[in-house]
This record gives C-alpha cells, sequence and structure tokens, in this order.
C-alpha cells in the first residue's frame, strides 16, 4: 500500500485556469447532499438486504417440511436423514427416489456424493493452487509472475458449463481407460473438472497471503543466514498459512456449491459406496435437474428447497469462517494498520 | 458510457411495454421438443405473421406451465397425474387433450454388445438392479452400467410403469438429463445399456424386446410402433386449457394433417394412424 | 508500536538457536515442485482451449455467427444465443453497475473502514459472492418469478394470463445482477483506494460539497476500476447458467428476446442443452464445439481487456 501520494496533482490544478472553471461548483443545498447520501447509503445496503432476502425466500419454500403433516408423510427431517423400511419386509436402506410409488427423500446418498466430488476436487486443487502460489509469490521473477497472475485469472474466467462440457466429452473417455474403472461418468471425473474451478480461488488467496507477509521477517531470516527458500519455507509458509488454509475454506465452498460441472460430469446416481470410481449425485446437481420439472408446491418441490437451503446455510458458514481467518491474519501481520 | 447505458435501459422499458402480437407458446416435454420445433418452423413458414416459441424442459414443466396459464400448448410425454387433473380443476382449467404422435422407447445398447434381444422381467431385473451381470442375460461377463432419465421425465415414468411394474429403479442408474446424453453415454459404454425414444437414437444399437417368453421379440420401428406389436410404445400428447380456437386450432389440424404427419415421420416420430389422427382433429 | 510479525523476528532473532539455518541445501526440490504446479496449471489451461479450438473452429464463420438454428438444431448458427447473451449482460449491467459503485462509494467515501456497519456490509458483499449458483437460481425463481412477478401480476391484470410471473429475461438479467454485484463492488474499491486524497482535498478546498466531489472527481477518477468490474461481471455473467436455468432462458426460440418479459436463448445454456439434449450428438458434435468456442473467446477477450485496464491502474497507483 502506498503511504500517501506525493504532490503532483494539487500543484497542476492549481495554476491551471481552465481546471479551475470546470472545477467551479455551484452550491447546493443541504437537503440535496442530505438525501444524495441516504441514496447511495442504501445502495449499500443492498448487499445485506440480498443476503437476507435470499435465506428468506428459499427457506419459505421448504417450511412445509416443518409444519404441514401431509409433506412430513414423506418427508421430515427424520426421514430424511435416517435409514427407512420403504416396504414391508426389506431392509432399511438410504434412498433418494422422489418420483417412486413410495417417494423416498433420504438426503445421505447426495450429501455423500457431494462430499465425494468436493473432495477429489481439493486433492486437485490444493497441491496446485497452493504450489503455484508459492512459486508465484517466492520463487518467480516480477516478468514470469506477470504471466502467471493472468493466466489464472484467465483460468478463473472459464466458464463452469464449459468445464463440465470439457470433462463430459473430452475428459471422461480417456480417464475411465487410465482408471479402469466401470462408470465413464463418475466422482473422479467431475471431481478433477470441479478442481479446475477451484484452483484459481485457492491460488488467489494464497497467493495474496504470502505476499502481505512484511519485507521484515524475510529480511531478518535472510540477515540470520538463511536461504531464499529456507525463509520461505520456514518463515514465510508459517506465517502466511492461515490465509492459505482460508483460501482452501473458501474453494471448499465453491466445490460444494458449484453446479454445472457436476450436473454434466458426475453420472448422477445417487448411490451409498465409499468408492471414488462410482457414479454421484451432488446437492447441486438434484436441485438443476429435478426443479424445473417438478410440479410445484409439491413435497418434492419443498425437499428441493430445503436442499437449497442446506447449501446456503452451509456455503454461508464456511464464508463467514474464511473471512474470519483473512481478517485475523491481516491484523496480525500488518499490526499498526 | 452513461449514455449508452441510459438509451439501452429506455429502448428495453419501451419494448417492455408495448405488448407483442400474436404468439403461441410451446412448452414441454423434451422428447417432443424436437417435433414442436419443426412444426413450428414449417407452420411458421407458411403462415407469416405467426410466431411459435417452443421450449422444452419436460412434460412436468410444460404441465405445470399449462397449469400457470404461461402456456398454450403442452407437449407431454405422458398423461397427466391424477393430482395434475385435481390442480387443474382447482384452478380453473378445463384440460383438453389429444394425442398427435406415437413414440416407440427403445432400449439402447452399444453397437458392439452380442446381445439382440431382451424380454420385460429380464429389462426389469437388470433397471432394479436383480440382475447386475451381462452373461445373466446372454452377454459377456461384465457389471451392466445402466442409464436412465431424470426421475420426473414422462420417459422415466413411463418405462417404469410398463417395465419396472413400477418398481424402483437401481441406485446405480446414472441419471443423464437428457435422452440424448443417455444415447451418447451408451454409445460410448461397451457395457452400458438405457432407453429413450426411437427418434433420438443415433450410434447405438436397439434391442429387440418381448413381452413374455412366449411372445415373439419385436424390433421397434415406425411400422411395429404404428401397428402396436412393439410392446414399450405410447401416444405423445398436446394439452391445451379448452378446447383450441383460431391460430391455435389451425395449428392442430395443420399438424394433425397428412402434411403435419409427414414432417413427423421425416425425423423419426412414428406418425398416427390415419384414424386416430382423423378423430382428434378439433372440430 | 511494533507489529506482531516484527516482535516474533525479536524473538527470533534472540533465539537465534532455533533458527540456524543450512546454507548448503540449494532448494531445487521445493523450488522444482512449486514450478511444476504452475507447470500443470498452465498445461491444463492449454489442453482445454487446444482440443476446444481444434474442434470448434472449423465451423466458426459468418453465417455461423449471424444465423439462426435450423432443423431442430442440426444446422444453421447460434445467432439468437449470442443476441440473447448479450441482451442478458447489457441489462445486468444495467441493473449491477449503479448499485455496485454507488455501495464501493459508500463504504469507502462515507464509512470508517473499522465501523460496524461496514464489516456487515463487507461481510454480507463477502457471503454474496460465495452464494452457490444454483441457490441463486432458486432464488430468482422464487423471488423475482413467484413474488414480484407474480406480484405485479395480480395487481395489473386479474386471472389473465401472466405477463410479469413467468421466467423472462428481466428476471434472469436480475439475478445475475446480486450475483455479481460483489464483483462491482469489490473492483471499484479497489480503484478508490487509488485516488490521492490531495485531489479530494482540492476539490472541498475548492467549494465542491461531498457529493458534487464524488460526481465529478472521485467517479471519473475510478473509471478504469468501474470498467474493470463491469467487464468480469459480465465475463461472470456471460457464462453462467444455474441461475438463468428457471429464470428465463429458454431451449429454443424463434424469435430474439426484445421485450423485458420475453425468454430468451443464452451460450452457456445453448451449450448444455446441446450437450444433453440434441437429437444427433455426433452430427451436431461441430455446432457444439463451435459455441463453446465462441463462448470462451467471449469471456477470455472480456477477462482480457480487465486484466489489461487494471495493470494500467496499479501502474497509475505506484506512479503516484
Amino acid at each position: 500500500m502506498p503511504t500517501g501520494a506525493r504532490g503532483r496533482t494539487p500543484s497542476t490544478i492549481s495554476i491551471n485556469v481552465k481546471l479551475m472553471e470546470k472545477y467551479r461548483f455551484k452550491q447546493k443545498s443541504r437537503a440535496v447532499e442530505f438525501l444524495g447520501e441516504k441514496f447511495i447509503a442504501l445502495n449499500a445496503f443492498i448487499a445485506i438486504i440480498a443476503v437476507l432476502l435470499i435465506f428468506i425466500f428459499i427457506f419459505k419454500e421448504s417450511i412445509p417440511i416443518f409444519t404441514s403433516s401431509d409433506v412430513q408423510k414423506e418427508a421430515s427431517l427424520h426421514k430424511m436423514m435416517i435409514k427407512q423400511v420403504y416396504y414391508e419386509g426389506r431392509d432399511a436402506k438410504w434412498s433418494w427416489q422422489p418420483n417412486s410409488d413410495v417417494p423416498k427423500y433420504s438426503l445421505l446418498p447426495l450429501f455423500i456424493g457431494t462430499l465425494k466430488a468436493a473432495i477429489i476436487a481439493m486433492l486437485v486443487a490444493i497441491p496446485l493452487g497452493v504450489g503455484a502460489a508459492i512459486y508465484s509469490s517466492e520463487f518467480s521473477s516480477k516478468h514470469i509472475r506477470e504471466i502467471i497472475k493472468p493466466a489464472i485469472e484467465l483460468f478463473a474466467g472459464i466458464p463452469s458449463v464449459v468445464l463440465g462440457f470439457f470433462a463430459l466429452m473430452i475428459l471422461a473417455t480417456p480417464l475411465q481407460k487410465i482408471l479402469g474403472s466401470t462408470f465413464r461418468l463418475n466422482a473422479i471425473n467431475a471431481g478433477i473438472a470441479l478442481g479446475f474451478a477451484v484452483i484459481p480461488i485457492i491460488f488467489s488467496i494464497a497467493e495474496d497471503a504470502l505476499t502481505s507477509v512484511p519485507r521484515s521477517l524475510r529480511e531478518a531470516a535472510l540477515a540470520l543466514g538463511a536461504s531464499q527458500w529456507q525463509v520461505s519455507l520456514t518463515m514465510v509458509l508459517p506465517a502466511a498459512l492461515p490465509g492459505i488454509v482460508a483460501g482452501i475454506v473458501l474453494g471448499f465452498g465453491r466445490a460444494i456449491g458449484e453446479t454445472m460441472i457436476v450436473l454434466m460430469a458426475s453420472g448422477n446416481a445417487a448411490i451409498i459406496s465409499g468408492s471414488l470410481t462410482d457414479s454421484v449425485r451432488t446437492f447441486s446437481a438434484t436441485i438443476a435437474a429435478e426443479l424445473a420439472e417438478v410440479v410445484y408446491g409439491s413435497t418434492h418441490y419443498n425437499v428441493l428447497f430445503f436442499i437449497g437451503t442446506l447449501l446456503f446455510i452451509f456455503t454461508f458458514a464456511i464464508n463467514l469462517c474464511g473471512e474470519f481467518v483473512l481478517v485475523k491474519l491481516k491484523t496480525r501481520l500488518q499490526g499498526e494498520y | 458510457m452513461r449514455r449508452i447505458l441510459v438509451i439501452t435501459t429506455v429502448f428495453f422499458i419501451i419494448a417492455g411495454l408495448v405488448a407483442g402480437g400474436s404468439s403461441i407458446t410451446i412448452k414441454g416435454s423434451d422428447t417432443l421438443v424436437r417435433l414442436g420445433q419443426r412444426w413450428a418452423e414449417e407452420y411458421m413458414k407458411n403462415n407469416k405473421g405467426v410466431v411459435i416459441q417452443v421450449s422444452g424442459g419436460g412434460s412436468g414443466t410444460g404441465i405445470a406451465a399449462l397449469l400457470n396459464g404461461t402456456t398454450d400448448i403442452c407437449q407431454a410425454s405422458r398423461d397427466m397425474k391424477e393430482k395434475e387433473y385435481k390442480l387443474a380443476a382447482q384452478k380453473g382449467i378445463d384440460v383438453y387433450r389429444i394425442s398427435v404422435a406415437l413414440d416407440g422407447i427403445a432400449v439402447f445398447l452399444h453397437e458392439d454388445n452380442p446381445v439382440d434381444e431382451l424380454s420385460f422381467s429380464q429389462l426389469k431385473g437388470m433397471f432394479t438392479g436383480a440382475i447386475t451381470n451381462w452373461n445373466e442375460v446372454g452377454g459377456p461377463d461384465h457389471r451392466i452400467i445402466l442409464y436412465g432419465r431424470e426421475n420426473n421425465s414422462g420417459t422415466y415414468a413411463f418405462f417404469k410403469k410398463k417395465v419396472l411394474n413400477k418398481e424402483d429403479y437401481s441406485d446405480y442408474t446414472q441419471t443423464l438429463p437428457g435422452t440424448a446424453a443417455v444415447v451418447n453415454a451408451v454409445s460410448k459404454d461397451k457395457y452400458g445399456i438405457g432407453y429413450g425414444g426411437i427418434a433420438w437414437a443415433k450410434g447405438v444399437k436397439f434391442a429387440a424386446v418381448r413381452k413374455d417368453n412366449n411372445s415373439q421379440a419385436v424390433m421397434p420401428s415406425l411400422e411395429t410402433v404404428s401397428n402396436g406389436t412393439y410392446p414399450i410404445s405410447r401416444e405423445l400428447y398436446w394439452f391445451f386449457n379448452g378446447a383450441p380456437k383460431g391460430e391455435i386450432k389451425k395449428l392442430v389440424n395443420w399438424a394433425l394433417s397428412a402434411e403435419g404427419q409427414k414432417i413427423a415421420e421425416e425425423i423419426d416420430y412414428v406418425p398416427l394412424p390415419k384414424e386416430l389422427a382423423l378423430k382428434n382433429e378439433v372440430k | 508500536m511494533k507489529t506482531t510479525a516484527e516482535k516474533e523476528i525479536t524473538e527470533v532473532t534472540t533465539d537465534s538457536i532455533s533458527y540456524r539455518f543450512k546454507v548448503k541445501s540449494s532448494g531445487l526440490v521445493p523450488r522444482s515442485l512449486a514450478l511444476l504446479a504452475v507447470i500443470i496449471i498452465i498445461a491444463i489451461l492449454a489442453v482445454i482451449m487446444f482440443n476446444i479450438f481444434l474442434d470448434g473452429i472449423g465451423i466458426i464463420s459468418w453465417g455461423f455467427l449471424t444465423q439462426p438454428p435450423q432443423q431442430g438444431m442440426e444446422a444453421g448458427g447460434i445467432f439468437p444465443a449470442i443476441f440473447g447473451t448479450v441482451a442478458l449482460v447489457i441489462l445486468m449491467t444495467v441493473a449491477v453497475l449503479p448499485i455496485g459503485v454507488l455501495s464501493a462509494i459508500y463504504l469507502h467515501e462515507y464509512t470508517s473502514p473499522n465501523s460496524k456497519i461496514t464489516r456487515l456490509i463487507k461481510i454480507a458483499i463477502n457471503n454474496l459472492a460465495g452464494v452457490p449458483s444454483i441457490v441463486f437460481g432458486l432464488f430468482g425463481l422464487g423471488f423475482f418469478i413467484g413474488f414480484i412477478g407474480t406480484g405485479i401480476d395480480s395487481v395489473f391484470l386479474e386471472g389473465n394470463r401472466p405477463v410479469w410471473g413467468q421466467p423472462a429475461i428481466i428476471w434472469a438479467a436480475l439475478t445475475l445482477s446480486l450475483l455479481t454485484l460483489p464483483v462491482v463492488i469489490i473492483s471499484t474499491e479497489e480503484a478508490l483506494r487509488t485516488i490521492p486524497p490531495e485531489l479530494k482535498d482540492a476539490s472541498y478546498a475548492l467549494g465542491a460539497t461531498k457529493l458534487q466531489t464524488i460526481r465529478r472527481i472521485i467517479i471519473p477518477q475510478a473509471m478504469p476500476g468501474i470498467l474493470t468490474g463491469a467487464i468480469l461481471s459480465i465475463s461472470r455473467g456471460a457464462g453462467e447458467v444455474a441461475p438463468i436455468m428457471f429464470t428465463g432462458a429458454a431451449y429454443y426460440l424463434p424469435y430474439l428476446p426484445i421485450k423485458l418479459n420475453d425468454q430468451f436463448m443464452e451460450l452457456g445454456y445453448h451449450i448444455y442443452v446441446m450437450a444433453t439434449q440434441s437429437p444427433d450428438v455426433e452430427k451436431t458434435k461441430p455446432i457444439l464445439f463451435g459455441t463453446v468456442l465462441v463462448l470462451l473467446v467471449l469471456t477470455f477477450l472480456l477477462n482480457f481487456t480487465a486484466i489489461f485496464i487494471r495493470s494500467k491502474m496499479r501502474r497509475r497507483q505506484i506512479s503516484a
């Protein structure tokens, strides 16, 4: 941060008569000034209002799950979480079959699917994102950095539908051959593409944290005879670690909520299994796939909005944690600011 | 910059206030969307000034749109459910239904799959997860990979009712957002099996289907669906709010005419038998 | 007062035994691992672009860009999708830009960075940026269409066919504008920080009020940042599919969206539809890849422009 600009502009203004004309201000009434401020403030509150409205309007549609006994016959909280015996004489199980004669709204298969895809995404994105951030901030020259950063910004600019398309049409078949998996569209396929979407997030936050480590810290260590990389690994990295973790956490939030990639590339089968080469169905893809065809106001409709509420609450919590860590880190590294 | 913004805003607002001319909305089944679109294209070519808007999204979407009054014609690959009829009555909508074409639901296999025919009970076993290996139905020793449609599509419901006797699909069925996605997946998966309208299939082979052990296996085709010998076939519907009038009536009767039905045939839909087409015409 | 970090350093120097470094190792391993990560990322980017370019470039022609789809999307071009995307992002920008810019101005000019209200707004902005796009889609459906649109209809036309209470380009644009609001706010704020305080002082010295200073000094000075924000939000908005699926995008339309309550075709949605629902995947493959290429080139161009403007702005900040 620059500590303050040194006087180029004031002198320019003070001697230029034309500029004086241009900047001759008419007197305005206090009322205008007051209303103007209020109007500007109003805009600033739209962000807060929006977050509140989003929660209210999504939650509103899922309320019948808690209040209506008709809806609860098919989808109560209990039924969505716990194993159910759906047919007499058969084993209890978790199942997502909303359009069955006996509708089944167990969220567990979707939860497992979401988690599997997100975990693979993180396995891809953490080493690449953090590694690139370390390289960019610690090892690269200024010139190289000016290539890396825009390249990753371009990466961030790839629309998720294009990543999903890539995974579906180009990645899936060779990947199946490599893995020898039974399912062509599976958690790994979707997870890798999902990881591509997460890399830029982790990179930019981690890079930001690394570069904000004060120079005095590096110089002190260098003075103690450490080499450049030793400084990076033993001083800078630990100091910036909370920031890197925050980047990872926020990236995880994105991986949970991303829709188009998993909708196109995951196979969408709601399975409970531990295998990463099985197809998965995630929360977000379930909403995207089913909402368009659902009868408005039906139990199924309510459940889909309930899933939306869960996604909202989950990402909200993750963001709050991530922000909290980042703010703490900033104050720790820049004490007097 | 600001001027551009202001001008565009004003333009959009004015344009928004001027309500458009006569336009017909068609919405619903993905199975039917191609047919609706082709009919619309041809009809607009011959009747300048008429605008027909076609969108897919699924039978459920179409029916919901009809109930909400957001579409003139709802295309559906299934009949409305009791719940939906009730809802329609509540909303004062007088549901009027005609069939506009037939459709056979084909069973798709990979072109290299040695299996040629399957019976209803085999299909049921495979799709409910009771039969998991191809060698149980005369194929290679490999796990069966199931592909299906999203759970609210008409095709999903129809196949479930007709072949699965209303039992649930196996959890391992990969549900894909469109019949084309199913076809595409099966064409790339040697051990895959899927189902969908015969109009969609390119790059996969059809299995001949046997209703039970005594009956003959039938390949889905224009004739076998049209004459009713192929066992998994259905009517495709248009729903209206009340008997269609005016331009919509003209469109419907044109679609049911020899000319309209021929277009259906050209893009691999199964035309209605002549008597049925005549019977369906709006008087 | 010393920073915590500086205190740590003091501890380090006094307790130098625990920080005695071996000088000899060259650090080749960590360095090459980090470099490898960069190379892999750039390779992924190259593979994605190369594949799409290779399969998509063949079909790109003037006709492809200016014709509507024909024969059930098996032939023809993608003009309606391009038009719809442009109309959508214009509407979105009209909605989001003033709100975003004014929010940033409020945060930067009217409140202190540590006040409760600023912190609350910032938390809201960051959370808005983290809300999954599909949730925005649900919200658009529930709020704009179900609440606002249906509300308007119930006041102005009793019982007739809905005019506003249905998916439409305006609702999709408004949904997207909420999604991209944080992008605009953040880059405008960044620009506001680069404005030298002397400029504002000079303006006040000339007798300008705060509002006048904002209008005549601050906004013009922050223009590069505002522009960057606008471009980045357009790039983001043009590529999002999940929020517009239920709020206005259509599979196929024979006309262009010219009214606010029309539905529209859009490039991203078109890709999704063609990849999953096109009748003949092999036959439509060139069209599909061509569409992806167009969308990719569009977003890349937008991003390049934004990066360019921003780097110019940063240079100004350094020289100032």
